[in-house]
């Protein structure tokens, strides 16, 4: 493409499950503490990797 | 949805529902207007009579699901958290301070009640707990909090022990955090910490002034001094994870001065956040700030830039992002994970949905020694998910915040589904500064 670069990929379809395998860390166990961001953390699923 | 924005001298678009994240031309960023909460179907019909370059690109990334994404691939069972798991709790180890922080939401580490310290059996019934509680996950987290942890430091290591030993026994991974003052940080504990736990948070605003404004002994003498003493012998010797953590309040609306200033002294991990607190003191944040706090970040962004351009980057909490590895959409829709799969313990074993409740009779949830644990705090918090929060549902961050921190949403609004609107506004300029950031970085 001329006018478009993609840096990020659409991957947050292919996560889709009903439940998650929440091994990933809970976010306020971090550095925070009193403000949540969830896009930081990090996935822990080795078959997603 | 799309979120387009300016970061420096590119143009952004982000895909909210797919999550893909494109640099566009300024002809592209124009032909974008006034489409961001359009579906695909009106955004194609519109490009249907626009005849260029830029219009057939949009429409192909459209054809492709990484433009104008529905969100129809997410089912009623994602949004609506049926999960009873508990894999997360913060040990308040100590309702005893040795600092008195003016800006503390456990009112000088007691938490509205009195001075205690956690005995060993509550530490290891909480660990008990846990674990009976974690079904069939294997990474567990255990962070040791106060009041100031530090004071505690005997029944820590003998919870660390237990801990390890359990783990074995029923095949899991406990994670050990702590979360320290600094001031009783020596040799000793810096060694042990060092060993044991897999993220260390050491608590400082960052220039001395600003700092031992805020943060002073009980005896009211500065904290600066020590504090950093202690912390830089820490990080010398650490090689795991850690964050030194700083509050900025309306007293330091130039924060990035304070960050700058622990960089400099050689901390390399660097979480600064904005201060959370009833609005009538005089130090909270106000909606009239908003536009000074944003032209700090902006400078903060520089000051990140910079240094990454001379080769001495530093890590800055909310600028990480990872935009294509990051949690999965469920993990989005549930959020921090407060009163679900997060709980606190008080010193006495009382629960609560998170550290920031700890104290509020409100939120209690009941006592680890209760032969049956009620949790009737547990629905309201299952169920707020960004779905249930009318202003995330039609916000572009919300796969990026998860909608913000629930304590704060109740101290400010009262109600868990409705955000503290300033808070949200800082989320999204971080977000904002952090995929320009990875842009830049990329280019």
């Amino acid at each position: 493409m001329e006018k478009i670069k993609t840096i990020a990929r659409p991957t947050l379809k292919t996560t889709a499950c009903d439940a998650g395998c929440k091994e990933c860390q809970t976010s306020c166990q971090s550095a925070c503490k009193t403000s949540c961001t969830v896009a930081n953390q990090k996935c822990e699923n080795a078959k997603r990797r | 949805m799309i979120h387009k924005f300016k970061f420096k001298d590119i143009f952004l678009a982000l895909d909210i529902n797919s999550g893909a994240v494109h640099v566009v031309d300024d002809e592209v960023f124009r032909l974008l207007d006034g489409l961001e909460n359009s579906s695909a179907k009106e955004a194609l019909e519109k490009f249907s009579l626009v005849k260029s370059t830029a219009a057939k690109e949009v429409s192909q990334l459209i054809a492709q699901e990484m433009l104008f994404t529905d969100d129809s691939y997410i089912t009623d069972k994602m949004k609506n958290n049926e999960d009873s798991v508990v894999k997360a709790m913060c040990l308040h180890v100590a309702h005893d301070c040795n600092m008195v922080c003016t800006y503390c939401f456990g009112e000088q580490g007691t938490f509205a009640g009195s001075k205690c310290l956690m005995s060993l059996e509550v530490g290891i019934k909480a660990i008990d707990y846990l674990i009976a509680n974690s079904g069939s996950r294997r990474n567990l987290e255990i962070d040791f909090f106060g009041g100031e942890p530090l004071m505690n430091f005997e029944v820590v290591k003998k919870l660390v022990d237990y801990g390890r030993e359990q783990e074995k026994l029923f095949s899991k991974n406990i994670r050990f955090t702590i979360t320290t003052n600094g001031l009783l940080l020596d040799d000793e504990k810096t060694e042990y910490i060092n060993q044991t736990m897999d993220n260390v948070i050491l608590s400082i605003d960052g220039r001395p002034e600003v700092n031992d404004n805020m943060r002073k002994t009980v005896n009211g003498s500065p904290t600066y001094d020590v504090i950093t003493k202690n912390y830089l012998n820490f990080v010398k010797k650490r090689e795991g994870l850690y964050y030194v953590r700083g509050t900025f309040t309306r007293n330091n609306l130039d924060f990035a001065k304070d960050i700058e200033h622990l960089v400099n002294l050689g901390f390399s991990n660097v979480s600064v956040e904005p201060v959370v607190t009833d609005l009538k003191q005089p130090y909270a944040l106000q909606e009239t700030d908003r536009d000074k706090i944003f032209e700090e970040y902006d400078r903060l962004t520089d000051l990140y830039m910079e240094k990454m351009s001379k080769g001495e980057a530093f890590d800055f909490f909310h600028f990480n992002v990872d935009l294509e590895q990051g949690p999965c959409i469920v993990k989005r829709l549930s959020g921090c994970g407060a009163g679900t799969e997060y709980l606190a313990i008080s010193p006495e074993g009382d629960i609560y949905p998170c550290h920031q409740f700890v104290g509020n009779k409100d939120f209690y949830i009941g006592n680890l020694f209760d032969t049956e644990i009620i949790n009737k705090q547990r629905d309201k918090f299952l169920n707020a998910s960004i779905y249930n929060k009318e202003d995330c549902r039609n916000c572009w961050a919300k796969f990026y915040c998860s909608g913000g921190c629930h304590a704060n949403a109740i101290n400010i609004s009262g109600d868990i589904n409705k955000p503290y609107k300033l808070g949200c506004e800082l989320e999204k300029k971080r977000l904002e500064c952090a995929i320009g950031i990875y842009a830049k970085t990329i280019e």
